[in-house]
């Protein structure tokens, strides 16, 4: 594969189609610029803003054009979980995820165990990611069927009065906003794996 | 298509195994193959659901043995194949082995940037919505063989519109030649019972986003 994705490139760019700077552009953008500190900004953000909080909900493609993102995100839909309603995002068809404010995606959300089972059975699903929540909290999965994408807005953990959008972002893992997991808690515990770095690596992204 | 990319309610595939610090991407080609990707829907001359299609078709024991950079690197290459970009010898010589057709447009590094922003798929509608939030739909049971983002999983079932999501181009429509067909999209939510029977768990919904010809109302 590698092999032939070289020749592949080579002969696009000999033949003019491609310019592989443009390539490197891309490639750095994922890996370094895009990810999910981004998502998590804005949920601090709307934790912190109840004004805010409102416009996300209502037009998230709205509310985030101010914020300087590097990819404009559009068509993008902010859902709130509460004590009664937990959101989970999948595609079940192929792989569609809100690249603008998460990045992309990890490998396990493109997998065929988590595109099957979401549907059906989505509270087996959280329990593989030590997510258990009460039977009559609702659970809410959005298939994303269409160009629309969908991130979620964790509920806030308590003890967290009076901290700044910066340190409640760092409380905001990659999984929670996709679902499948919770925000951390002050003393570190996390719903999920899965973090707020670029790369999901531990800290979240200044 | 009753592909074996429609997995919502398959089973047997096992348990969801995350990769602690999992890095962007695994191996450098995967990054070449995203951003060629991404180079190359700039040019223009296919689209996001032509792309789609194009994984879709793959052989079912292909699909499932490969990974997600595997399968965007077959559509890709068979991409340029269809339309002509590149021949499968100049795939084996790795060199362009006859000179180019024109291209309409080509992603620069100066403008790659905007490349990292999806456009927008929302177009002028031709007609008022047939529906509005809160009626009650039932999903028409359909089978073509082309593509269609209708899962398998919700067809033929009794959902509630929730919100109106506008006037979108139409994938069935795109990939089969009959132009963007801007539909009206819609979110259309269901009870997990409806869709999976009586043992499902009372307390889950499901939604889908489903263009306007997907629905008929009950």
């Amino acid at each position: 594969m590698q092999l032939r994705m070289r020749a592949l490139e080579t002969v696009l760019t000999e033949k003019g189609y491609i310019d592989p700077k443009a390539l490197d552009v891309i490639v750095d953008a994922y890996e370094n610029r895009i990810g999910p500190h981004i998502g998590a900004r804005i949920v601090a953000k709307a934790w912190t803003d109840p004004e805010f909080k409102l416009r996300l909900l209502a037009d998230a493609t709205v509310a985030i054009s101010a914020l300087g993102i590097a990819g404009r995100a559009v068509h993008l839909i902010a859902v709130e979980n509460t004590p009664r309603r937990h959101n989970m995002v999948v595609c079940t068809l192929c792989s569609c995820y809100p690249w603008e404010v998460l990045g992309l995606p990890p490998v396990w959300y493109k997998s065929a165990p988590y595109r099957s089972r979401t549907v059906l059975d989505p509270r087996g699903v959280l329990a593989e990611f030590g997510v258990t929540l009460p039977p009559n909290t609702e659970i809410r999965v959005w298939d994303s069927t269409a160009e629309t994408r969908y991130l979620v807005v964790p509920m806030r953990p308590a003890g967290t009065d009076g901290w700044s959008e910066e340190k409640l972002a760092s409380l905001v893992t990659r999984d929670a906003m996709i679902g499948t997991g919770l925000a951390r808690t002050p003393d570190g515990a996390t719903g999920a794996a899965g973090t707020a770095g670029p790369a999901g690596t531990a800290g979240a992204a200044a | 298509m009753n592909g074996v990319h429609d997995m919502g309610g398959m089973q047997g595939f096992g348990r969801v195994e995350p990769e602690a610090g999992e890095p962007v991407f695994h191996a450098p080609w995967e990054g070449r193959v995203l951003a060629m990707h991404r180079a190359m829907g700039h040019v223009g001359l296919w689209t996001i659901d032509i792309n789609r299609a194009a994984r879709e078709t793959m052989p079912p024991a292909l699909y499932l043995s490969t990974s997600y950079y595997e399968k965007w690197a077959i559509s890709l290459a068979d991409l340029c194949l269809r339309y002509g970009l590149v021949r499968e010898d100049e795939l084996a010589a790795g060199r362009a082995l006859v000179p180019a057709q024109p291209a309409k447009r080509v992603l620069s590094a100066a403008d790659a940037e905007k490349a990292l922003s999806r456009k927008s798929f929302e177009r002028e509608a031709p007609a008022a919505p047939r529906f509005k939030a809160g009626d009650r739909v039932r999903t028409k049971m359909i089978n073509p063989p082309t593509h269609t983002r209708l899962p398998r999983y919700a067809r033929g079932r009794n959902g509630i519109v929730e919100s109106i999501r506008g006037c979108h181009v139409f994938p069935d429509a795109v990939t089969t030649g009959k132009g963007e067909d801007p539909q009206w999209l819609y979110t259309v939510v269901f009870d997990g019972r409806e869709l999976w029977g009586e043992s499902a768990d009372p307390a889950t919904k499901v939604s889908i986003d489903a263009w306007e010809p997907y629905l008929e109302p009950i």
